[in-house]
């Protein structure tokens, strides 16, 4: 990984991320009325989502009872919907004791 | 819509991004990044998930391609967003305006500036993002910072134990956030919860599957999502203007065109603040197909 691989890199993202951000503010005047194509639109973010997490939440952390704890306080405040933020703080929390208890036990 | 109301709107974005970003950076770090990196990365794109995901496929050496076509599908719903912005903007918004207001363009920038019950001003916009890219650009900084000195810090056998136990609990704060965003309104809408189970089975196929687990990083985004997303597409169109699933957010725009307007959302929206805001409550809290917004909770105080 070289500081060109980086930059080259960056720039990519930058460009992607730009150009799918002003689309739609820069170029659509009318709204898009095809049906199946708003359907995909709406649709797409919550699997995209959904796939980026599972399985990989339950191996983000040191190990697997560490990040299946907090997997389910996150998704047992998300479900009361608690927001972003108290959510995060609250499954960083629980990952943290249950890998400082099995520290101290272990 | 004055800026100093968008600085106030953006504030609990921004607490909300600090974490986040603050992780992103400390991921970085571990995956052998220089500290400017992640600074340079959060500067220049503003996007949680693509950057998670790029930064990582740049770590693992992915090719150019295969970076370009992971962050587009992951980014394409800003174009969405995008457009339904759009719609919503004051009459007077010349490009130069909308190309600076594009950058902002976040999921949750989107879903609190969509839920305003008036046209939107540039200074509103401008506010409202700047805030939320200054919690998101100095998370990136303090984690980036203190990725460097925690590791210095903390020394020795049991200071490397709790090293590694912090960045492991931060580590699953991005993908907290990510459920946060997509548990609540998967809660009011089997189509949606049905949406998250397949491409969660998916995911998990590729991630188990000996055969298919050796395919490229981010390639398993592209098909599962795509996949997943076509089939409830075709199974369940939903198209925003449909009057049973009216979105908030579509329902506004459709301020444009007198004909098509929605009475229930345009009325009151037309007639300004008080009048629109229990509207806008009632949108989101009791249609399912309103549940995008509810990805930034915290981010309604109004």
């Amino acid at each position: 990984m070289t500081i060109s691989d980086m930059l080259l890199g960056c720039l990519v993202m930058f460009a992607v991320t730009y150009a799918t951000k002003a689309v739609g503010l820069l170029l659509v005047k009318k709204r898009i009325t095809n049906k199946y194509v708003q359907s995909f639109l709406y649709y797409l973010p919550y699997s995209v989502l959904a796939v980026m997490v599972f399985p990989d939440i339950f191996f983000s952390t040191s190990f697997f009872w560490s990040g299946l704890a907090g997997t389910l306080v996150a998704l047992l405040l998300s479900y009361f919907r608690c927001g972003l933020l108290p959510v995060a703080l609250a499954s960083i929390a629980t990952v943290y004791l249950v890998e400082q208890i099995c520290f101290l036990v272990c | 819509m004055k800026f100093a109301r968008g600085l106030r709107d953006g504030l609990p974005i921004a607490l909300g991004y600090a974490p986040v970003a603050f992780s992103y950076a400390v991921q970085a770090a571990g995956n052998g990044f220089p500290f400017w990196f992640p600074i340079l990365v959060s500067a220049t794109n503003f996007t949680g998930t693509g950057q998670f995901a790029g930064t990582n496929l740049i770590a693992a050496g992915a090719s150019l391609l295969l970076l370009l076509a992971t962050m587009l599908i992951i980014n394409i719903r800003y174009s969405l967003m995008s457009v339904s912005l759009s719609q919503k903007l004051e009459p007077d918004f010349p490009l130069w305006k909308r190309a600076i207001v594009a950058f902002g363009v976040t999921d949750e920038n989107y879903a609190v500036a969509i839920r305003q019950p008036q046209k939107l001003t540039f200074p509103y916009l401008l506010g409202l993002m700047s805030c939320s890219f200054c919690g998101w650009l100095g998370g990136t900084a303090l984690g980036a910072g203190m990725s460097s000195l925690l590791a210095k810090l903390l020394v020795g056998e049991t200071g490397e134990a709790y090293y590694t136990m912090i960045m492991s609990a931060l580590n699953i704060s991005l993908y907290a956030m990510f459920v946060a965003i997509i548990v609540p309104p998967a809660r009011g809408d089997k189509r949606l919860l049905l949406l998250v189970a397949l491409s969660a089975g998916a995911s998990c196929l590729f991630y188990f599957v000996p055969v298919l687990a050796t395919l490229p990083t981010g390639l398993d985004i592209i098909l599962c999502s795509l996949a997943c997303t076509a089939v409830i597409a075709f199974m369940f169109p939903h198209a925003p203007d449909d009057p049973p699933d009216g979105e908030s957010s579509e329902n506004s725009s459709a301020d444009n065109e007198p004909a098509e307007s929605d009475p229930t959302n345009g009325g009151p929206a037309e007639s300004g603040p008080a009048g629109a805001s229990p509207d806008g409550e009632r949108t989101d809290g009791k249609e399912p197909g309103g549940g995008r917004e509810d990805g930034a909770g915290e981010g309604g105080g109004q």
